[in-house]
C-alpha cells in the first residue's frame, strides 16, 4: 500500500541488494522479526488448505490427548484425537480473515462517516459525533455480547459487528484532518480553484490522510483480534465445527490440566501476533508520520 | 470605462457561541460595504488585523458568500456557492494565499500542482499543458529543475512563487492576493510584490491587495481602501491617500509609515484597546481611539461621504465635497 | 463553568437515551417476542393475546414511549429462564463483580502510576525498561490467556492457589491479579510518557534553574501537570473495568455481572441482557462525566473555553 510507495520513492531504495541494505540500516531486528512473522502468518492463512496436514474435523480416537512432539502430530491432540497444529492453521486462517475484513469495513465505514461530517457539517456533523459518542461510551464487548444475545451468533454477523470496531477513531481523525484542510489549507485552495468535490477528496485529502489512517489501522487490527478472540473464547464468537484462535484456547481451557498445549499454541500465536502488528505499528507510525506521538 | 468586478452593500456576520447554552454574539466581519475593481488596475486594502479585509477579498471572489448585498463580475451576479458555473468562474477569478506552505499539498510536486487549475478546467491539451507550466514557472522565476520538487523542499518565497503560478494559470482577469508577503522574510518581500506588479502588466489583470502593510500597498496599489471594524473608512488613489490622508485613523497609519531618509515627525499614537469585533463601540466604531472624537461620534456613525475628486471617507469631522474642492 | 458542566450533562443523557433507544431498536429486530417466548408452535390466538397483554399491537411509537415509561420505573422486565425480575438479578450479582473490580482499580492506581512516573524520573534503567515491557505485555496478552496461563502455574504446577471459585479472600487473587495485569502495564506507560512530556517543559528548566530543590519540582510543577492526561486514562479504565469483569468472572467461575451477562447471552435471556446493557451504560457515562468535570476542574484552560 502507500507505506510501499513512499519506501520506493526514497532514492536510497534502490534494486534489490539495495534494499537489503536499506532495511538492514534502518529497520531494527525486532520490527524485522515482527515483519517476518506475520509475512508467516498471511501466508499460513493463504495456503491453509495446502500446508494442513489433516482436516479440522478428522479424529484419530486412537490417539487422544497425545502431547506434542509425536511423529504423527507435531502439535499433539486434543480431546477427539485431532490435529492441532491442522486446527490451529484453520484458525490463523479464521481469525486473520475476520480481523482483515472486520478492520477494512470500520475504516471505510468511519473514514467515509467522517469526511461527511466534515463536508456537511451541521446536522450530519452532530450525528456522526453523537454517534461517535455514543459508540465510545459503551464498552465493545458489552455492546457485542447483547447484539450476539439478540440475534445469535453467525460468521456474517460476527465480521459485521466486529466491523463495527474502533470506526468512531476513524471518523474522528478524518473529519478532524478534512476540516483542517479545508478551513485555510490545501483543500480550500484546491475548491478556490475550482476543482469538484470528488477530485478534492479522491485527489488531495485522501492521500494526505491515509498514513494517519493506516496508522490507526495498525492499532485496531490487533484490538479487534482479541476482541473476536475473547468472544469465541466466551463460546459466543466463531461457533464449532469452525475454529478460530479464541475458540482454540477456551475449548483447551477445559484439558488445562492434562493437555495444556492445545491451549498454549494458540495462545502463543495469538500473543506473538499482536506483539508484532504493535511493533511494526510503531515502526510504520514513526516512518509515515513524525507529527503523530 | 466599465467596471470589472462591482460589490454593493456587501455584509457578512458570524455567529459566535461559546458553549451550547450561551447567548450567540454577533460578529459583524463585513458590514455594508460597496467597492468596484477596473480591468487592469490595483486596488489595496489596508487594515488591522480583525478588520474584516481577509473576508472581504473572499466576499469579493465569492468564496465566502454574502448574506446581504451582491457581487457582480462582468455585469453578471455569482452563481450559487459551488455550483457548476461557480466552479467555471474560478478560471476567472483566482487567490493567493498568505501562507504557502499551507495552500500547497505536500504529497504532490509543484509542478503537478501548478498544472492542477489546467487539468480542472480541461484548458489545452497533455503537451499544451506541460509546456503552459514550464512558461508559468519561468515567469514567476522558478527554475526548470524544481518542478519535481515537493512544497516542504522548497524555501518561503519558491513556494510563493509556485501558488502565485497556479494562481496565473488559467489567466485570470482578477486576482485576489491576501497578505500574500506577509509570512516572507522582509528580504523576500520586496523580490515577490515587485515580481506581482510586472506579472500584473504582463497578464493585464486586474488586482485585489490585502495587506496591513503600507509601505508594500503603496508600493503596488493605484486605489487604496482602508478598512476599520468591517467598514470603509476612507477610500481613494494610492498618492491622495498616503500623501494627504483625510480620516482620523488613516491619518494615524500613514503618520506612522517610515520614509527613507527622514525621521519620522509628527507620528499620532492611537490610544486605547485594539479593535475587538465581538465588541463594537456604538456611532463611529472609532471613536474610542479616535483623538478628535466629538460627542456625535459616539451616538451616530459617520456614512461613507465623497470627499474630494474619485475620493470618500466616513467622518463627521472631514468637510463635504463642496468644502474639499474649496480646500 | 456552568455552560460546561451544563453542556457535559446534556451529552450524558444524549448518550444514554441513544443506549436505551439502541436496546429498544436491537430487542425489537431480533424478532417477534410473541413468537419468541411462546414457541414457534403457538396457537394464532394465544399469541394474539399476549401481543395485546403486552402492548405490542400497539403502533412502534407508543411501544417505544412504554419502554421509556418502563425504564424509568426501574421496570426491566422478567427473566425468561429465573422467572425473577431482572434488575433483581443484577442487583445479586453486583456485590461479586465489586468485589473483583474495586480491588483491581486500586491496584491499577497504586502501583501502575508510581511505577510509570518512576520510570519517567529514571529513564533507561531497570525500572524503565521494566514498564515498557510490562506494557507490551498488557497490551499483546489478553486476559483469557493471562488467566489461564496464571491457573496453569499456580494451580495446576504449584497447587498454591484455587483457580474458581468465590468461596473465601484467598479465590480472589488470581482473578484480581489477572484483571489489574494488563491495567498496570498500560496505566505506567502512559503516566511514563505523560511525566515525560511535562518534565521536558520550560517551566520545569525553569524551575529548577531557579534553585527550587528537586523533590519539589517534581511534586509542586510536574505531577499535577501530568496529572490530567493520567486523569483521563483513568476514566476509560474505570468504564472498561466491567467489560473486563466479563471474561475474568468466566474462567474463575466468579459469580459476578459478567459471568451472568454470558450465561444469559448464552441462553438468549433477553430481559437481563438488556438490564445489563442499561446498568453497564449507565456506570460508564457517570464516570465518564465525572472524569471529564474533573478534567475541567483539573485543567484551568478549560474555564476559559468552556463548551468545545
Amino acid at each position: 500500500m502507500s507505506s510501499v510507495n513512499t519506501m520506493n520513492e526514497r532514492p536510497s531504495a534502490g534494486p534489490a541488494t539495495g534494499l537489503v541494505a536499506y532495511v538492514r540500516r534502518n529497520v531494527a531486528l525486532s520490527v524485522s522479526l515482527g515483519i517476518l512473522w506475520l509475512a508467516g502468518m498471511v501466508l499460513v492463512a493463504a495456503l491453509a488448505d495446502q500446508l494442513r496436514p489433516y482436516g479440522i474435523t478428522d479424529m484419530d480416537l486412537s490417539s487422544r490427548l497425545a502431547a506434542p512432539g509425536a511423529t504423527k502430530h507435531w502439535l499433539g491432540t486434543d480431546e477427539l484425537g485431532r490435529d492441532v497444529l491442522s486446527r490451529l492453521i484453520q484458525s490463523i486462517r479464521v481469525s486473520l480473515v475476520i480481523a482483515f475484513g472486520a478492520t477494512i469495513i470500520s475504516a471505510v465505514f468511519g473514514t467515509a462517516l467522517g469526511l461527511a461530517a466534515a463536508q456537511f457539517r451541521g446536522f450530519v456533523e452532530h450525528l456522526v459525533l453523537a454517534l461517535a459518542d455514543f459508540q465510545a461510551a459503551l464498552p465493545f464487548l458489552i455492546m457485542s455480547l447483547a447484539v450476539l444475545a439478540f440475534f445469535g451468533s453467525s460468521m456474517v454477523l460476527l465480521v459485521c459487528l466486529m466491523g463495527f470496531y474502533g470506526w468512531e477513531r476513524y471518523a474522528r481523525i478524518a473529519r478532524g484532518l478534512a476540516i483542517s484542510a479545508g478551513a485555510q489549507g490545501y483543500a480550500a485552495s484546491v475548491v478556490q480553484l475550482g476543482a469538484t468535490p470528488a477530485r478534492v477528496y479522491l485527489r488531495h485529502i485522501l492521500p494526505n490522510v491515509a498514513s494517519t489512517l493506516i496508522v490507526s489501522m495498525t492499532l485496531t487490527f490487533p484490538e479487534i483480534i482479541l476482541m473476536e478472540s475473547g468472544l469465541s473464547f466466551l463460546g459466543l464468537g466463531v461457533q464449532p465445527p469452525e475454529t478460530s484462535l479464541g475458540n482454540m484456547v477456551g475449548f483447551g481451557r477445559e484439558y488445562l490440566t492434562r493437555a495444556p498445549w492445545i491451549m498454549l499454541a494458540p495462545a502463543a500465536v495469538i500473543m506473538l501476533t499482536t506483539l508484532s502488528i504493535s511493533l511494526v505499528g510503531d515502526w510504520l507510525r514513526d516512518r509515515l508520520d513524525p507529527t503523530l506521538r | 470605462m466599465t467596471p470589472l468586478l462591482e460589490a454593493k452593500n456587501l455584509s457578512r456576520v458570524y455567529q459566535v457561541r461559546r458553549g451550547y447554552f450561551a447567548r450567540p454574539n454577533p460578529v459583524r466581519a463585513v458590514d455594508d460595504i460597496s467597492v468596484v475593481v477596473m480591468p487592469g488596475e490595483t486596488l489595496g486594502i489596508v487594515g488591522e488585523s480583525g478588520s474584516g479585509k481577509s473576508t472581504l477579498g473572499r466576499m469579493l471572489l465569492g468564496i465566502d458568500p454574502a448574506q446581504a448585498g451582491e457581487v457582480k463580475l462582468e455585469h453578471k451576479p455569482m452563481p450559487p456557492l459551488r455550483s457548476a458555473q461557480w466552479r467555471a468562474l474560478r478560471a476567472k477569478m483566482q487567490l493567493v494565499y498568505q501562507d504557502p506552505l499551507a495552500a500547497l499539498d505536500r504529497r504532490l510536486t509543484i509542478a503537478a500542482q501548478i498544472g492542477e487549475p489546467l487539468d480542472i478546467h480541461q484548458i489545452g491539451t497533455k503537451e499544451q499543458r506541460t509546456a503552459q507550466v514550464e512558461e508559468l514557472m519561468a515567469a514567476v522565476g522558478l527554475r526548470r529543475d524544481q518542478a519535481g520538487r515537493y512544497p516542504h523542499e522548497l524555501s518561503g518565497g519558491q513556494r510563493q512563487r509556485a501558488v502565485i503560478a497556479r494562481a496565473l494559470a488559467t489567466r485570470p482577469s482578477l486576482l485576489v492576493c491576501d497578505e500574500p508577503v506577509a509570512a516572507l522574510d522582509v528580504s523576500i518581500q520586496a523580490q515577490v510584490v515587485n515580481m506581482l506588479r510586472d506579472l500584473q502588466e504582463q497578464y493585464g489583470m486586474a488586482m485585489v491587495f490585502i495587506s496591513h502593510d503600507l509601505k508594500v500597498v503603496r508600493n503596488v496599489a493605484d486605489r487604496v481602501a482602508v478598512m476599520y471594524l468591517g467598514k470603509i473608512v476612507e477610500e481613494g488613489s494610492s498618492d491622495t491617500i498616503f500623501r494627504s490622508p483625510r480620516h482620523p485613523y488613516t491619518k494615524a497609519l500613514v503618520s506612522s509609515m517610515p520614509v527613507p531618509g527622514k525621521q519620522l515627525q509628527g507620528r499620532i499614537i492611537l490610544q486605547g484597546e485594539p479593535p475587538n469585533p465581538a465588541v463594537r463601540p456604538t456611532g463611529c466604531a472609532f471613536h474610542p481611539r479616535c483623538p478628535l472624537a466629538i460627542d456625535l461620534c459616539r451616538t451616530n456613525a459617520p456614512a461613507l461621504r465623497r470627499v474630494g475628486v474619485q475620493r470618500t471617507a466616513a467622518c463627521h469631522l472631514v468637510a463635504g465635497d463642496a468644502a474639499a474642492v474649496a480646500a | 463553568m456552568i455552560n460546561f458542566v451544563l453542556t457535559r450533562l446534556l451529552r450524558a443523557a444524549v448518550t444514554i437515551a441513544a443506549v436505551v433507544t439502541f436496546a429498544f431498536v436491537v430487542l425489537r429486530m431480533s424478532g417477534d417476542p410473541a413468537q419468541v417466548l411462546l414457541g414457534p408452535d403457538a396457537p394464532q390466538d394465544a399469541v394474539d393475546a399476549f401481543r395485546r397483554a403486552w402492548g405490542l399491537d400497539q403502533p412502534l411509537w407508543v411501544q417505544y414511549l412504554a419502554y421509556l415509561k418502563s425504564i424509568f420505573t426501574g421496570d426491566f422486565g422478567v427473566s425468561m429462564r429465573d422467572k425473577a425480575p431482572a434488575i433483581e438479578l443484577v442487583l445479586e450479582r453486583l456485590p461479586a463483580t465489586l468485589q473483583l473490580t474495586v480491588p483491581a482499580l486500586l491496584l491499577k492506581l497504586l502501583i501502575g502510576i508510581p511505577v510509570g512516573v518512576y520510570a519517567a524520573l529514571h529513564r533507561q534503567s531497570f525500572a524503565d525498561r521494566g514498564v515498557i515491557l510490562l506494557a507490551v505485555v498488557g497490551f499483546t496478552i489478553p486476559s483469557f490467556v493471562m488467566g489461564l496461563v496464571l491457573v496453569l502455574i499456580f494451580s495446576v504446577i504449584l497447587g498454591v492457589l484455587p483457580s474458581g471459585g468465590q468461596d473465601t479472600w484467598v479465590h480472589g487473587i488470581l482473578p484480581t491479579i489477572t484483571m489489574s495485569i494488563g491495567g498496570i502495564g498500560i496505566l505506567a506507560r502512559f503516566s511514563r510518557s505523560a511525566m515525560i512530556e511535562v518534565m521536558g517543559q520550560p517551566f520545569i528548566r525553569t524551575a529548577s534553574a531557579k534553585g527550587l530543590k528537586w523533590r519539589d519540582v517534581v511534586w509542586s510543577h510536574a505531577l499535577p501537570n501530568a496529572a490530567i492526561p493520567i486523569v483521563t486514562i483513568v476514566g476509560f479504565m474505570v468504564g472498561s473495568l466491567i467489560a473486563g469483569a466479563v471474561v475474568v468472572e468466566s474462567i474463575f467461575s466468579w459469580p459476578g455481572i459478567g459471568r451472568l451477562l454470558v450465561v444469559s447471552v448464552t441462553n438468549r435471556d433477553l430481559a437481563v441482557v438488556q438490564c445489563i446493557l442499561l446498568v453497564i451504560a449507565a456506570a460508564m457515562v457517570v464516570s465518564n462525566l465525572v472524569v471529564e468535570l474533573l478534567y475541567g476542574w483539573l485543567d484551568p484552560r478549560l474555564h476559559a473555553r468552556a463548551g468545545h
